[in-house]
């Protein structure tokens, strides 16, 4: 009997871990608009002002949200949009157009899904969109149809901003300014962007119609509130099914953010990156060790998380290959020694090569100069030598130059890892000169 | 709608050798569902459809052919045109010197103008009579129908008829028996004119239904309510009148729209006139106006009926009232008895045509006719924009729509009616030189070349120029409430400003020059230039504005504007098709507008008022060849075109570094620029526009004048401070309640937001990692003199540097990843990242910028 009880807490408990999984997956992945705001209060309050005067005094504006990756642009305006669209006196009255500078690569594209988006295509009746120019009048006789205080606001978002300052003529922003610039459909128009130099990418006569208002995303927070965003990501939400295992959970969560191992951990990351994508990375890794068998995150799982973030993914690289490989990529670091940082050519490499087999080697075998060459083409492939210039068909490929991707340091630390790595090779790796 | 109408020969034809087809002597016309036949003779005087229902062009058949060159229409007529008063240009109309005749036309002497007609646009004919100068026209018309010619027009000078084309004209009338017959036959059904306005309301009415009425479509039961309505309305008047002037109105209002515009889709589609009968399929245009007719379609067949009553009555003025009530009766009583008519009517077989003439027999039809000439005139300036706005309205209105507004209480109905009898009157007015005649020429030319000319302009089957707008919000928008709400309002740049302070100079300036080349009738060319900002647009809207104002009140020539922007097109060469477009309606593509604009502007007399272009952010206009700046630039040096273009850039020696010689030298020496606004002028513009509100400290405007007049005196920039500026006010002050002055403080602080770099800040925010990094390339730059580096060598001193810091040692890909971080932020210019260890970095930074930033900590 008590074997069958423990049986079906543990099928709940798998039950609850999965649930768990679940939300703190869809919390890290997708920008779940539940999740709070950090230390935005100034520049959201700011944003949603300008959203609401837009949308209920029909108030044309335009802002820039400037801040790097992952600084939470994309959540800031989404927030700003949903308690906007919560105005009873908005949420019918307003239009929004989602533009995205790697979706929309030129003016046309831009302008057929601005049509689309604000539904203009049923109007036109049987014609099909026309060239370039017509939809281009036709989208400015729209918007110059309306005015202030009759016509329905549109709001503008356009995604990665500084790719659409990149359209020829930049004819797309000067009009969407112009328009918020003039009396006509009032308009307001939203950039993300995670260039700092934004302005500077603007034309004159674009740069003049834009209001220069910007609203800066900059992480600016430190180590504690860092932790306490760490706290708040991993909390299981009052609303979870299980009370008990929830209590139990966040409860391991406050150990966690105490623990001092796993404060070294936070601290490291925190001090490569205070993007809080980078965060949700960790997080996640360490979300994936958690088991039925092992219901809470501990501090080992952080760690070990951590350790796989920082991985240097070229060494992993070189861990992988053969000792032919290894000992190619020796030779050129030698060569690199030699000439200082010279490009050199694969006969350069394989006469280096020939003299460690010549003279010192025990353990590798002599292999022919094909088989050299096979495998000096397998790290060209694998990127971890690159050619000057672009190979030519009928350059020979012994002489075409190259040159070494990896630091000395980094082959240095990868040989100590190497697997079953012939005690010569690393004498000789440590040594040019040690065969003599 | 009107009845299908099939056009054929009749009697042999007479070949001409020299001209290799056919011609005529008479033609007839054959109403579908009806058996008698209308002729027409060569010689006769005919209307031809037209854009004006209620006026239909006037002119002389000179000639019927058949014209074998052209497949799809092959039957053409030449006519001599005539012209009446609401279609000379109304800025030539004084030129008459005394009041028009009601019934007055002019011959039109002007050789330019295409008198090669389609023969299936003959409605039917008309009685003209000359009159020698010394005679008076008849005011007391008996017979409304005729026309009288006195003068002759020539686009220049009304003068009297030669004694030979009077003669002439004078033999036709006398050839006619039948016109000769129905001008002594005057009846007397003709009421006073001094009927009360309400008269003339319920009148409307009527006319309104029984244009609806008298459209040929026979299937659905008739409404009686609007019919009742109606016989109540006129219960006062014989009935006799009232009939006819229902049936007078049915023309105006639906059929001879419908037909006209037919008309121009037969005109502009050859495709069309593959249907042996040559008539018109319903355009999706045309939909609303039938269906606003809808209840009396179906007693269309009726029509003739009507129309053979009528024609008693013309013959017979005592006809006993009894009678036609009887007939009116029956009409609704039973919708469709198209057989009978013909039997009682054998002369009458055009509907319009008849239509027409009964029109003509109402002092009531000629009053309106006088208002909608009024109506005309005023807005020939509108010309193709009206016709744009009509077909909206028709694809707009939805049918619920139309089909409501039959059953419009009797109160709402002149609104309508009135509104739709605009629609009626809005097109063209038969200008020479306007759209009209552009496409007279237009089928001239396909005649020749079918599949050359883009007969595009008017087609109604689609609605090219159905611009939709923005669907309009549901909830008003609200209105400012508080004093900084109310500036902020007036700070926005969209705001018009009643004047524009401290550009008055150049103001006077463009004022003068534009107003100097309308009176002189001559063309000529005007460069702008200013930095963004200053003004310069804003200043020529407020010259045109101060020009059709003057022009309003007959100070100038009225002339007509169109603006183009260099930003709004996509390529130069569009700017011949959006200048097409605004001048006459006509789509085409850039190379086919291009000649159809050099062929407006370079020949002679093809334009009758000047027009004023505004060519703004002239510099992107810019090609290799230069071609669309020289033709800019070349049309207004001609005489004819009559053109002032006006053109703005930024920068005040455009004309020497980009252009040609031959550009330069067309475009003259009339320059102007706009300097950047000083600080006063920016302060007396804020003050200006914040007139009597006391929302800002006198210290604060001028503190953010002086501002920005020394960054850049871009008047945008000042007015969207100061708009930051009263946001940043009311949410400081919001804790107190009251939203006080916005001070200095708060507009440095909008300064600062708006111009501070940002570099700084990103820096002292960036991680620990970054900082080091970036400590590691100056270290490195120092190390080799040299402002660029590899990022391997970047590395190797940041590895030194973490050691140093007692920071864990970075790898390769967290490095890379910081390095990137920064490059996206532009903190760092970097290569592709795929160049790997060997990209290369620079800072995009000053370097004392980032160790100032990186000293603070």
């Amino acid at each position: 009997m008590s074997s069958r009880k423990l049986k079906s807490n543990n099928l709940k408990h798998s039950e609850c871990l999965s649930q768990v999984q679940r939300i703190l997956r869809e919390r890290f992945c997708h920008q779940s608009l539940h999740s709070n705001l950090f230390g935005v209060q100034v520049q959201y309050k700011h944003l949603i002002e300008l959203l609401k005067r837009t949308a209920i005094y029909g108030e044309s504006n335009s802002v820039l949200i400037i801040g790097p990756r992952g600084s939470g642009k994309t959540m800031l305006i989404n927030h700003a949009l949903k308690e906007l669209m919560e105005v009873e006196e908005v949420s019918e009255n307003v239009l929004q157009v989602h533009l995205n500078g790697l979706l929309q690569i030129n003016d046309n594209i831009a302008l057929k899904e601005i049509t689309r988006q604000l539904n203009l295509e049923n109007v036109v009746g049987d014609k099909v969109f026309g060239s370039f120019a017509e939809n281009l009048s036709f989208l400015l006789e729209a918007l110059k149809k309306g005015d202030r205080t009759s016509s329905c606001p549109v709001i503008f978002i356009l995604d990665e901003f500084d790719l659409f300052a990149h359209h020829k003529n930049q004819t797309l922003l000067y009009n969407l300014f112009d328009i918020s610039q003039s009396a006509q459909t009032p308009v307001a128009v939203v950039g993300l962007t995670c260039r700092l130099d934004i302005l500077e990418l603007l034309e004159k006569r674009v740069k003049s119609r834009f209001s220069h208002r910007q609203i800066h995303l900059m992480n600016s927070f430190g180590f504690p509130q860092y932790l306490k965003i760490f706290k708040e990501q991993l909390s299981l939400p009052a609303e979870f099914p299980d009370k008990l295992f929830a209590e139990k959970w966040n409860e391991n969560v406050q150990c966690l953010s105490e623990d001092r191992s796993v404060r070294e951990v936070l601290q490291k990351h925190f001090n490569v990156s205070k993007n809080l994508r980078s965060l949700h990375m960790l997080l996640m890794l360490a979300l994936n060790r958690v088991t039925s068998s092992h219901p809470f995150m501990t501090a080992a799982d952080l760690m070990e998380a951590n350790q796989l973030c920082s991985m240097d993914s070229k060494a992993n690289i070189v861990h992988g290959l053969s000792v032919l490989e290894i000992c190619l990529i020796i030779a050129m670091k030698h060569l690199n020694d030699i000439y200082e940082e010279e490009p050199f050519n694969f006969q350069m490499v394989y006469n280096e090569f020939q003299k460690f087999v010549q003279r010192k080697a025990h353990s590798v075998y002599n292999f022919e100069k094909p088989v050299v060459m096979k495998a000096f083409e397998h790290l060209q492939q694998l990127e971890l030598i690159r050619p000057m210039e672009r190979t030519s068909v009928n350059a020979q490929r012994e002489y075409q130059l190259m040159k070494l991707l990896l630091d000395s340091t980094q082959i240095m630390n990868a040989l100590q890892k190497y697997p079953n790595c012939p005690t010569d090779v690393r004498q000789w790796a440590t040594s040019s000169l040690s065969w003599l | 709608m009107k009845s299908r109408q099939t056009y054929s020969w009749v009697g042999r034809p007479l070949l001409d050798p020299k001209l290799h087809h056919q011609t005529y002597r008479e033609m007839s016309v054959k109403v579908e569902g009806c058996s008698t036949e209308l002729h027409i003779h060569v010689g006769q005087f005919v209307l031809v459809e037209g854009n004006d229902d209620e006026n239909p062009y006037v002119a002389k058949l000179v000639e019927l052919f058949e014209d074998g060159s052209e497949p799809r229409s092959r039957k053409r007529a030449r006519v001599q045109w005539f012209i009446r008063f609401c279609e000379v240009p109304v800025c030539k109309q004084h030129l008459l010197g005394r009041k028009p005749a009601a019934q007055e036309i002019f011959w039109y002497d002007y050789p330019a103008c295409d008198s090669n007609i389609n023969a299936e646009t003959i409605i039917g004919p008309v009685q003209v009579v000359a009159l020698a100068p010394d005679e008076v026209i008849p005011t007391d018309l008996k017979n409304e129908k005729t026309l009288f010619v006195k003068l002759s027009w020539n686009e220049k000078k009304f003068s009297p008829l030669s004694p030979e084309l009077f003669a002439q004209l004078e033999k036709l009338q006398e050839g006619s028996p039948r016109c000769q017959k129905s001008v002594e036959a005057k009846t007397k059904n003709i009421e006073s004119p001094s009927c009360t306005t309400a008269e003339r309301a319920v009148k409307r009415v009527e006319s309104r239904h029984s244009s609806s009425k008298s459209r040929p479509a026979p299937t659905h039961p008739v409404t009686p309510r609007a019919r009742k309505r109606l016989e109540l309305s006129s219960s006062p008047r014989t009935p006799n009148t009232r009939i006819s002037r229902q049936t007078s109105w049915a023309s105006p209002d639906s059929p001879r729209r419908t037909k006209r515009k037919a008309a121009l889709s037969e005109i502009t589609s050859p495709s069309k006139r593959s249907q042996p009968d040559g008539l018109q399929t319903p355009s999706p245009a045309r939909k609303a106006p039938e269906k606003t007719g809808e209840i009396q379609r179906r007693s269309c067949a009726k029509d003739d009926k009507k129309v053979s009553a009528e024609r008693h009555m013309t013959l017979r003025p005592r006809v006993p009232a009894l009678k036609t009530t009887v007939l009116s009766e029956e009409r609704r009583l039973t919708p469709t008895r198209g057989g009978r008519r013909s039997s009682m009517v054998p002369s009458v077989i055009l509907i319009p045509e008849n239509i027409r003439k009964r029109e003509a027999e109402e002092p009531e039809a000629q009053d309106e006719a006088v208002s909608s000439r009024h109506h005309t005139s005023r807005k020939s300036s509108l010309l193709t924009l009206n016709q744009i706005k009509q077909q909206l309205r028709f694809l707009g209105k939805s049918e619920s729509d139309s089909e409501d507004e039959e059953f419009l209480p009797a109160a709402e109905i002149p609104d309508s009616s009135s509104e739709e009898e605009e629609d009626s009157t809005s097109p063209l007015p038969r200008t020479p030189s306007g759209a009209s005649r552009n496409l007279r020429s237009s089928t001239k030319l396909s005649l020749q070349t079918p599949s050359k000319t883009p007969k595009k302009t008017p087609k109604p089957r689609t609605p090219h120029h159905a611009t939709p707008r923005i669907r309009s919000r549901n909830l008003a928008a609200q209105e400012p409430a508080s004093m900084l709400e109310e500036a902020r309002l007036r700070l926005h740049v969209s705001a018009v400003p009643e004047s524009l302070p401290c550009r008055e100079q150049e103001f006077q300036d463009i004022y003068n020059f534009v107003e100097s080349k309308l009176l002189d009738q001559t063309g000529g060319c005007m460069y702008i230039s200013g930095v963004p900002g200053t003004g310069k647009t804003a200043t020529v809207h407020e010259v045109i504005r101060g020009l059709q104002q003057a022009a309003q009140a007959n100070d100038v020539p009225p002339f007509q504007y169109i603006e183009v922007n260099g930003m709004k097109l996509t390529e130069p060469h569009q700017v011949y098709v959006q200048i097409l477009q605004k001048l006459t309606g006509q789509k085409a593509t850039a190379i086919h507008a291009a000649e159809l604009l050099a062929k407006r502007f370079r020949t002679q007399g093809s334009s009758q008022e000047t027009t004023v272009l505004l060519v703004d952010e002239l510099d992107l206009l810019w090609t290799q060849k230069q071609d669309v700046m020289y033709n800019l630039f070349d049309w207004p040096t001609h005489k004819e075109a009559r053109l002032v273009v006006l053109t703005i850039a930024n920068t005040m020696d455009l004309p020497e570094r980009i252009m040609m010689n031959r550009v330069s030298s067309r475009l003259g020496l009339t320059r102007m620029s706009f300097q950047p606004y000083t600080h006063s002028q920016l302060q007396q513009i804020l003050g200006s526009r914040l007139k009597h509100l006391r929302a800002f400290e006198d210290d604060a405007i001028q503190f953010v004048a002086r501002k920005v007049a020394a960054l850049s005196g871009d008047a945008r920039r000042c007015l969207d401070i100061c708009r930051r500026a009263t946001d940043i006010c009311e949410f400081s002050c919001q804790k107190p309640g009251s939203p006080g002055l916005v001070t200095v403080a708060h507009l440095l602080e909008a300064v600062d937001e708006m111009f501070s770099s940002s570099y700084i800040t990103a820096i002292k925010n960036s991680s620990v990692l970054e900082q080091s990094f970036l400590r590691a390339i100056l270290a490195e730059f120092r190390r080799s003199g040299l402002e660029e580096a590899t990022f391997q060598q970047v590395y190797s001193q940041h590895v030194a540097l973490c050691r140093m810091e007692g920071l864990p040692y970075p790898t390769m890909t967290e490095t890379m990843a910081v390095c990137c971080q920064l490059g996206s932020c532009r903190l760092l210019l970097v290569e592709p990242s795929r160049n790997d260890l060997l990209l290369r970095v620079r800072l995009n930074v000053s370097q004392d910028a980032v160790l100032y930033a990186l000293k603070e900590e």
